[in-house]
């Protein structure tokens, strides 16, 4: 699997661009986070891989194809998604849910190869106690695994995921975010993932793109990337960046005021 | 742990098939209602013989059950089908709980161009009387869906924007329609609200076989498209991560059901309530996976629009009341009740 973005621009108006000239080949299977202040464009630009938003300039080649000679269910046999939150407006039992993330791939009546997918993930997401129960009556930690596992259920090359820990407590962050980060070796995935903890990105994320400007500001491993330097620039926040167990560890100290 | 997801489909088709049946059992106790004394087997043994041993029909009964009441309760079957489909549909597409086949404004539009036929005596390429009130509510129920179509392809497909857009039309509608009826005789004001209050009983084999068509094609492709329906629930943005248009979708799905709607609002009039609350009646019971929900609230809108009829028709015999209040009586106790018992949380 490899998704380049070549010159990839967007905006919702002209003269505002969101995106400029953003390029990056995303090749190996690994763990990246894409971090950055809000509205620096860090949806907007997996939007765009993923063709819920179409680039207003450059392109996406996924394969070496550009996306938007695909189909969205040629894309879609490449790419999982998670949204940031879910839209779900009638709850389906746990299983129905995450059956929905096979359903372009599947026929009308539900096969045991559909149910055993199904099974496979609850239990990789050890939420298999739950695959009777109705989406809407879970805990926000369960209701964003059982997400989680719909986006990965076809087991797609690559997964790309908006936030999905942003409305969870810190175990459960820790938690779905270690499942994520062992996803790659596990299962060869390139997993994508927008975050704004600084933390738990530094412990688990194999590389980390800092977004700034609408633009790439630093790509590398967090220890590369998650500078004092970086963070007061991108961030605007004074910060100590420690050693803990060979990773960073992110001291905020205070917001710089704005000039 | 699989064999539970198992048991679980097998209770889902069970029911399926129970109110299937008691559709049928339904249709049959209906056709006794009468003035010709005919038994609940006799209805059945006449409708066999109709078809299957013609040589043994008593043509009493067959004419009472065939000519007379057929007609009325078999449009009832359709037309509750129809609408209980189409409710189902509609609240899955615009994800919205409050949706039903009139969102988008069909009613609205039938109402005016009933109103038109009626009141004004206009008729449709030259046919006057029922036939042209039928053709003028048809064409204008499918005036709305086509704003919308426009609207959404200048704006966008979401479902705020096809409901907004949709009220819009119907209070458009409306205000036409109470201007037209500011002009109109006692007598015309009269038929105008005789229709606009849901009746059954001028529906004839003619509406009936339109109906049908419109019904079984409609049901037949909502059922087909009933996993890419589960797959709009969840949202746009993941449904076009899966591979589908949601917009391109949503829009052929609210072609299919007008149609589906404006087949039977110009031949009933405005029979409220059924597809509201059928599909809720039925998620209760089934969950809300479509290729469940569909065929049940087909079932499901065909008995509670004819046990409605029936009612209409018996209760303050021989004067028939509009079965549109009656759908209304029926089924908000029901509804409130069902509410009130419902441990499971459906919305």
């Amino acid at each position: 699997m490899k998704v380049e973005l070549k010159d990839l621009d967007f905006g919702y108006d002209p003269s505002r661009p969101v995106l400029k000239d953003v390029n990056y080949t995303f090749e190996k299977p690994e763990f990246i986070c894409i971090m950055g202040p809000n509205g620096v464009g860090k949806s907007t630009l997996v939007h765009c891989i993923n063709k819920i938003l179409k680039p207003t300039g450059g392109c996406v080649l996924v394969n070496g194809k550009d996306n938007r000679d695909m189909k969205l269910k040629e894309l879609a046999s490449h790419m999982g998604y998670v949204p940031a939150s879910s839209e779900d407006s009638f709850p389906l039992t746990v299983v129905d849910t995450i059956m929905v993330g096979l359903q372009n791939d599947t026929k009308f009546t539900t096969s045991e190869d559909d149910l055993q997918k199904v099974y496979d993930v609850l239990n990789l997401m050890s939420i298999e106690h739950l695959a009777m129960r109705n989406f809407n009556e879970l805990s926000a930690g369960q209701h964003q695994k059982v997400v989680l596992a719909r986006g990965i259920v076809r087991m797609p090359e690559m997964v790309i995921l908006d936030e999905p820990t942003s409305n969870l407590d810190i175990r459960h962050q820790l938690e779905v975010t270690r499942i994520l980060s062992e996803l790659p070796k596990q299962r060869n995935m390139i997993i994508l993932m927008i975050s704004h903890d600084i933390n738990i990105t530094a412990k688990y994320a194999d590389r980390i793109i800092m977004l700034n400007g609408g633009n790439i500001y630093a790509v590398g491993t967090p220890a590369e990337v998650l500078t004092k330097e970086n963070i007061r620039i991108v961030y605007g926040v004074d910060a100590d960046v420690i050693e803990v167990n060979g990773r960073p560890h992110v001291i905020l100290n205070s917001a710089i005021k704005e000039e | 742990m699989m064999g539970e997801y198992h048991r679980y489909t097998v209770r889902k088709l069970i029911f399926i098939v129970g109110c299937t049946i008691s559709m049928f059992l339904v249709m049959g106790f209906a056709l006794t209602i009468g003035s010709s004394n005919i038994s609940f087997v006799e209805v059945y043994q006449t409708i066999f013989n109709h078809f299957f041993n013609p040589d043994a029909v008593n043509p009493d009964y067959d004419w009472a059950i065939f000519t007379i009441r057929m007609p009325r309760v078999l449009g009832g079957l359709i037309a509750g089908m129809s609408l209980g489909v189409a409710g189902a549909a509609m609240q899955s597409m615009m994800k919205n709980p409050l949706a039903d086949p009139y969102t988008t404004g069909i009613s609205s539009g039938a109402s005016f161009g009933a109103t038109l036929a009626l009141g004004l005596g206009i008729t449709f390429a030259g046919i006057g009387g029922s036939l042209g009130l039928v053709l003028f509510a048809f064409v204008f129920s499918l005036v709305p869906a086509a704003v919308i179509i426009l609207v959404s392809s200048m704006r966008s497909t979401s479902a705020a924007t096809m409901i907004l857009a949709g009220i819009a039309v119907m209070y458009l509608f409306n205000a036409c329609t109470t201007l037209i009826k500011l002009g109109l005789s006692d007598s015309s004001l009269s038929a105008v609200f005789q229709w606009s209050a849901g009746d059954l009983s001028s529906v004839t084999w003619t509406g009936c076989e339109i109906m049908a068509c419109f019904t079984v094609v409609g049901t037949l492709i909502l059922i087909m498209m009933s996993k890419k329906l589960n797959i709009l629930i969840t949202g746009d943005k993941n449904a076009t991560a899966l591979g589908l248009d949601a917009h391109k979708l949503r829009l052929i799905l609210l072609v299919l059901i007008s149609l589906m709607a404006a087949s039977v609002v110009c031949f009933t009039g405005i029979i409220g309530f059924i597809g509201l609350v059928s599909p809720h009646i039925i998620r209760m019971f089934l969950g809300s996976d479509n290729r469940y929900l569909i065929p049940a609230s087909a079932a499901f809108g065909a008995v509670l629009l004819m046990v409605s009829d029936l009612i209409a028709r018996v209760i303050i015999a021989p004067t028939f009341l509009p079965v549109g209040v009656i759908t209304s009586f029926i089924g908000g106790p029901i509804f409130l009740y069902l509410l009130i018992k419902q441990r499971k949380s459906v919305w």
